[in-house]
């Protein structure tokens, strides 16, 4: 193998991996605040990729202009599922979170089945298809913005926790939820807020993944899985970790596939998880309990 | 005051609950039709060559009344693209009162639904799968109207002989991709068998690279097969997967001489050239086609278009055909049979002989393995967005294209 395909190809893998970084983002930052798993995470993403497929068909929005209305409708539909479906499960044991979460994603699967019907669809956009040039390597255009909307996403994202007020006070009760009743802080709120602010996130990267890969109702699952290995390879909570652990999935997954068996290359996504699970049960850069 | 229920007026009503449950079986049994489970991957990876199929199901009952003065009744039930799914469907199909299963476009389901066949004694005609050993089984009841993998190979690969002897052209290496599922991994096992005894057939396989059927992203695949420089891409899929390795390509801009099938789907699928436009072109598939000008493909045809009025067969043909084929194996048997018991149906299934068909080969005539021998297949390449037949030179449309315009070396 040629080090011009080994570096070609593990770019790819880096690029795919910010993507794969900010949807697991948003269930890191929800985990992070909330402390409720999202086990309809992925579902949410495919139904961002659906609205980015209905805005191209019948308004021929480019997905990297559909981006601001989902991600503002998903802010939206985020907060007010906190607020009426998951708040009154917060105090309540984790299978009943459990339950409802997972009655959720099957509810969405099937409500997609429905209105969409079976069929992949796609986003097909002439320009992505011609690669950019740098010297002698190749790089999927699609992959290269897709990559870019994740990072800057995740460095706004980053800049809000940081330098906001409603960033630190959504902190402050990530760090102490008892202390931040105490000082007056409206935490359902800003439970709702973070709840919208994740939903959001993962709606930037299902108007990202249309890009890139064609979409069925039963996609979710599958990147609610991916999610999770992400978040715990990176650090269940830790937002830099959830951006690592997609990078290092990713070039893993276009390494193992180079390397050794394109067809079980997502079975090295899991052999990372394992390892990191015995190694730094943490995560990479999680905080040890 | 609420009245007591006497034994006798209980045992009435019980007696009238259980006539009005045997009533529409029998009702059902003295209209005289034939139920006929078919089992498609209407949904799922396989979703859009399901559907393609379904088209040949759904004009058969009434081409077939008028070809045999027989009723069918389908009853439809889709697999999900799942083994399991497929498993379970036909179980219940079967229980419901499907006297016959037919389908299901797939070796890994065809193989489950077999086993459920050969359970329950149900005849189960399979219009589309190419495991050998689906058929290599002894199974009573299992019948396939569909070339094997090795003789889809053979087929397939005798017809890339006919292509650079036509052309001229001989490439030296290729690079071969393939689906990894049951389909895939019979074919692969059918080219190392009989791809070195082709003397005619001078190219060497470079690499050999497998990738999941369900894939949503062939990067790393494309790249490793674009790294080993070959000529052209051997190429083993399905639908989904095909469109999405053929854009990879596109944005890798990996130009081979061309991409050649040595007899699966995708390529030749309207979803393929409604996906990928101008890029869906060159492509060649060496596949069972049918015969155009076949008077059985004209009645097709014209039923065909009847239900689809926007659409053309030639886009479906191979799906539809097949498909059509398996039902009319079923009427005709069942015309001779006079009876829907399964083994009577099974055994006038078994000799079965019909000369008049719309696909491409000999009369279906099944062996004692329950297998059509002689299915023959075509070379179909994409031009102008549409299927051609270029191979063999007899029955040509056109002259084929090879190599594909503005290919280079990677």
């Amino acid at each position: 193998m040629d080090a011009l395909t080994v570096v070609d190809l593990t770019l790819a893998g880096v690029l795919t991996g910010l993507l794969y970084g900010l949807m697991a983002l948003g269930l890191s930052v929800i985990f992070g605040v909330v402390r409720v798993v999202n086990f309809a995470h992925g579902e949410m993403m495919t139904i961002a990729m659906y609205a980015t497929v209905v805005l191209f068909t019948w308004l021929g929005l480019d997905p990297f202009v559909a981006l601001l209305p989902v991600a503002a409708a998903f802010f939206g539909l985020g907060y007010l599922l906190q607020r009426g479906l998951i708040n009154p499960f917060i105090t309540r044991p984790e299978h009943s979170q459990f339950m409802l979460l997972v009655a959720l994603a099957i509810i969405l699967v099937n409500a997609l089945l429905m209105i969409f019907g079976p069929d992949a669809r796609h986003v097909q956009l002439d320009y992505l298809l011609e690669p950019i040039e740098v010297g002698p390597l190749l790089l999927d255009r699609g992959k290269v913005a897709a990559a870019g909307v994740a990072a800057v996403t995740a460095a706004a994202l980053f800049a809000f926790f940081r330098f906001t007020l409603t960033g630190k006070a959504i902190r402050a009760c990530a760090d102490n939820h008892l202390g931040a009743q105490v000082i007056g802080l409206d935490v359902r709120r800003l439970y709702a807020l973070t709840f919208g602010l994740g939903s959001a996130c993962v709606a930037v990267a299902g108007c990202m993944m249309i890009v890139l890969v064609d979409v069925t109702p039963t996609l979710g699952p599958g990147y609610t899985l991916l999610a999770f290995v992400i978040v715990i390879v990176g650090g269940l909570g830790s937002m830099p970790g959830a951006l690592l652990g997609g990078v290092l999935i990713g070039v893993s997954e276009a390494l193992a596939g180079l390397f050794i068996a394109p067809s079980a290359k997502s079975m090295f996504s899991f052999a990372l998880l394992i390892l990191v699970l015995l190694l730094r049960p943490q995560g990479l850069l999680g905080k040890s309990a | 005051m609420a009245r007591a229920i006497s034994r006798r007026r209980f045992s009435l009503a019980l007696a009238g609950a259980a006539a009005s449950t045997v009533a529409p079986a029998y009702v059902r049994a003295q209209a005289n039709r034939l139920k006929v489970g078919i089992l498609l991957p209407r949904s799922g990876v396989q979703g859009f060559i399901g559907q393609s199929c379904q088209k040949g199901a759904d004009l058969a009952p009434a081409v077939l009344k008028s070809m045999y003065g027989v009723d069918i009744e389908l009853m439809n039930a889709d697999t999900e693209t799942s083994v399991d799914t497929a498993r379970t469907r036909a179980e219940r199909l079967i229980q419901e009162g499907a006297q016959v299963l037919v389908g299901p476009f797939d070796s890994g389901a065809a193989s489950a639904i077999a086993q459920v066949a050969e359970q329950h004694s149900v005849p189960f005609v399979i219009n589309i799968a190419a495991a050998p050993q689906i058929t290599e089984q002894g199974y009573r009841f299992v019948f396939r109207n569909f070339p094997t993998a090795p003789e889809l190979v053979r087929n397939g690969l005798t017809l890339i002989g006919d292509l650079f002897r036509v052309t001229g052209v001989v490439p030296r290496t290729a690079v071969y991709m393939h689906v990894n599922d049951t389909f895939g991994q019979a074919n692969t096992k059918a080219i190392e068998a009989i791809l070195p005894k082709l003397d005619f057939l001078p190219f060497k396989i470079v690499d050999t690279i497998s990738y999941d059927p369900a894939a949503k992203d062939l990067t790393v695949e494309v790249g490793k097969a674009k790294a080993t420089g070959a000529d052209f891409l051997l190429l083993v899929s399905r639908l989904a997967d095909a469109i999405i390795l053929r854009r990879e390509m596109v944005k890798q801009r990996w130009e081979p001489m061309g991409i050649i099938s040595p007899g699966s789907p995708g390529m030749y699928e309207n979803q393929f050239y409604q996906a990928l436009g101008k890029y869906s072109e060159y492509c060649i598939s060496n596949v069972p086609w049918y015969v155009p000008a076949a008077p059985l493909t004209k009645t097709v045809e014209a039923a065909f278009k009847k239900q689809n009025p926007k659409d053309e067969l030639m886009f479906h043909a191979l799906n539809v055909g097949y498909t059509f084929e398996a039902l009319m194996i079923v009427a005709d048997a069942y015309k001779r049979a006079g009876s829907g018991d399964a083994k009577t149906l099974t055994e006038a299934i078994r000799t079965t002989e019909i000369g008049s068909r719309m696909m491409l080969g000999g009369p279906i005539k099944f062996d004692a393995k329950g297998q059509v021998q002689g299915n023959a297949s075509a070379g179909i390449q994409n031009l102008n967005l549409k299927p051609t037949v270029v191979l063999p030179e007899a029955s040509a449309q056109t002259k084929p294209v090879f190599p594909t315009p503005g290919s280079r070396k990677a």
